[in-house]
């Protein structure tokens, strides 16, 4: 029996919203490969965490050492890569985050394992292990299929699989000692930057109102701002309006921006680009306000109003506020 | 400062991308191709340290004839020369190929940093410049919106952005670095440039001028292969909230957002 390693992430003790939905995908497929979920914990002072996923896997592999605080991809990938060789896993998941982007390449080539990013989901065709992707911006769907190996490496996009339990498991934690880094580090971490409107991360918010190049004046903004406090939601917006500097590019939905899952989007002058609708694969219920008939994004939105958006803005944010009010 | 700049040349981005007859590639009929919008930045940022600090800027890329078209681009904006690896071997390269020929490349030039932009935006792996940073055993800090080089030029400090907010790490040069939106403003080329740049070293490389094999590259040494593409199935249109007036039609998708997503 072979295992699933998930690598988990957090930050600053709490855990990043991937970590649960790979841990749902290695549940899935532990069920069809009959291989156990492996949890691979590198940090500092990780038992909260540790304590927090202990019925998501069977397995938690906690290394836990000082040097191990900030996210550092050189150690980890050591770690991580004598781990892969200790236990063989066949299959290793790892977030498509920052934190991903640069571990992941780094192990692929220190453990000779092949490695596809980004991926969507993991399927097995004829017996084979298959990833599906995206490429061109989402323009195009791909099957990707490895030369024969002994495991293989993922990293998974973010929101595209829930963060559900799958079964019962209650994780053995073994804790593992630090192997001796074979040389000093390259890199080292000087500070974290908390994004400026501190808890806002569009990516983890249940209810988006986006703003699009419909909104013409940067000072019109305020109404969509408004629509979403409204709507006790969180203002996120297209590519156009972080070109004209009028928000922050951590407000970005795409992909040149974030991929988001809310549970309910709420696009306002949004023509709906194949680069914006890519960072919504995870969205639940897409709602589109454009005066244009035509616009693509009336073409994937669950609900739409074809009007002027400084009509139905303002009227809808009065209705939100009457029902909040009860 | 000696600075190395990866250059990948992809189809446009406003590119209407059609599947070709294989079901694994896409057609190349009518693209136009143009450099990696991410390494326009790393190309802007290479000069903009090339200004300070002194030094040569050399574009590195791998592909056919026409990738030299994306080079010239870099040279015209104000690259010093250009390497293009163009060999029948590395067709079919899978990122490690391309990394693999990179590293054959870049191992015996002499340089101080290594600016790649963080994806092509083709297949969208991001994983060469890693790979390469791995290859050369140099440290790598990837999707860079901010980096300044020590006055001694010794270490490279890059803001790098992360979900939700931005790590700020050093390293020791040499390094690798990998460009995100926002970096720079990168440069358009000006007709002198444009002019100048005809006139630029351009070598050309084959895979045995870089003693690579070439059973460790192209179809031969890739562990990744596309199977199939296939477009995105349409989704169903959605349904239209009607209504007389804007005021009407607000009602009827407060009623929904109350009813059926529960959040009124």
């Amino acid at each position: 029996m072979s295992e699933i390693f998930v690598v988990i992430e957090h930050r600053l003790g709490e855990i990043r919203d991937i970590t649960y939905e790979m841990l749902w995908k290695a549940g899935d497929l532990s069920e069809k490969l009959s291989h156990t979920v492996t949890a691979v914990l590198l940090g500092h002072e990780v038992d909260p965490i540790a304590e927090n996923i202990k019925d998501r896997a069977d397995k938690i592999i906690i290394y836990d050492d000082e040097r191990l605080k900030n996210f550092n991809a050189d150690i980890s990938k050591e770690i991580l890569a004598g781990l892969i060789e200790d236990l063989q896993p066949e299959i290793t998941l790892i977030g498509n985050t920052s934190w991903g982007a640069e571990l992941a390449p780094a192990l692929s080539v220190k453990t000779g394992l092949p490695l596809a990013t980004d991926c969507i989901d993991i399927a097995f065709e004829n017996g084979k292990i298959i990833a599906q992707r995206q490429m061109y911006s989402g323009k195009i769907f791909s099957n990707v299929s490895f030369a024969k190996s002994d495991g293989y490496i993922f990293t998974i996009r973010s929101g595209v699989f829930p963060k559900d339990k799958t079964g019962d498991r209650q994780a053995e934690k073994i804790q593992k000692d630090f192997p001796a880094p074979d040389r000093e580090l390259k890199k080292s971490f000087v500070e974290f930057v908390e994004t400026a409107a501190g808890d806002v991360d569009i990516a983890q918010a249940d209810l988006l109102v986006s703003v699009g190049r419909g909104i013409g004046e940067e000072e019109n903004i305020a109404i969509v701002k408004e629509l979403s406090e409204a709507l006790n939601g969180i203002l996120s917006c297209s590519r156009p309006i972080v070109d004209k500097n009028w928000l922050p590019k951590y407000l970005q939905v795409g992909t040149s921006g974030k991929s988001v899952s809310p549970k309910v989007y709420v696009a306002v002058g949004i023509s709906g680009a194949f680069q914006h609708m890519a960072g919504l694969s995870g969205a639940g219920t897409i709602i589109a306000i454009n005066k244009d008939p035509k616009a693509p994004i009336f073409r994937t939105a669950h609900y739409g109003i074809v009007d002027d958006l400084f009509k139905i803005v303002p009227a809808l944010k009065e209705k939100a506020l009457a029902a909040k009010k009860g | 400062m000696n600075i190395i700049v990866c250059l990948k040349q992809v189809p446009d981005t406003e590119t209407q991308i059609s599947i070709a007859a294989d079901g694994k590639s896409i057609s190349t009929d009518n693209i136009k191709w143009v450099m990696n919008p991410y390494d326009e930045y790393a190309v802007e940022e290479a000069l903009q340290i090339r200004e300070k600090f002194g030094g040569e800027v050399t574009i590195v890329g791998v592909g056919p004839k026409r990738v030299t078209e994306s080079i010239r681009t870099a040279l015209a904006m104000g690259a010093d020369k250009g390497i293009l690896v163009d060999d029948q071997a590395i067709v079919g390269n899978d990122s490690l190929g391309t990394a693999r020929v990179l590293t054959a490349v870049i191992k015996d030039l002499d340089y101080d940093i290594i600016l790649c932009g963080k994806q092509g935006v083709d297949d969208d792996y991001g994983i060469v410049g890693s790979m390469l940073a791995e290859f050369l055993d140099i440290p790598q800090i990837s999707i860079a919106v901010k980096l300044d080089i020590s006055e001694d030029g010794s270490k490279v400090t890059v803001n790098r952005e992360v979900e939700g907010g931005t790590f700020v790490i050093e390293a020791p040069l040499p390094a690798l670095v990998t460009a995100q939106k926002g970096l720079n403003e990168p440069r358009y080329a000006s007709l002198p440039g444009i002019m100048k740049a005809k006139k630029k070293p351009l070598d050309v490389k084959a895979i045995a001028d870089l003693g690579l094999d070439a059973g460790s590259v192209g179809e031969a040494g890739a562990k990744i292969e596309i199977k199939e593409i296939t477009l995105p199935k349409p989704r169903q249109a959605g349904k239209i909230v009607e209504g007389e007036t804007p005021q009407e039609k607000a009602a009827n998708l407060a009623k929904f957002l109350h009813e059926e997503a529960k959040i009124l």
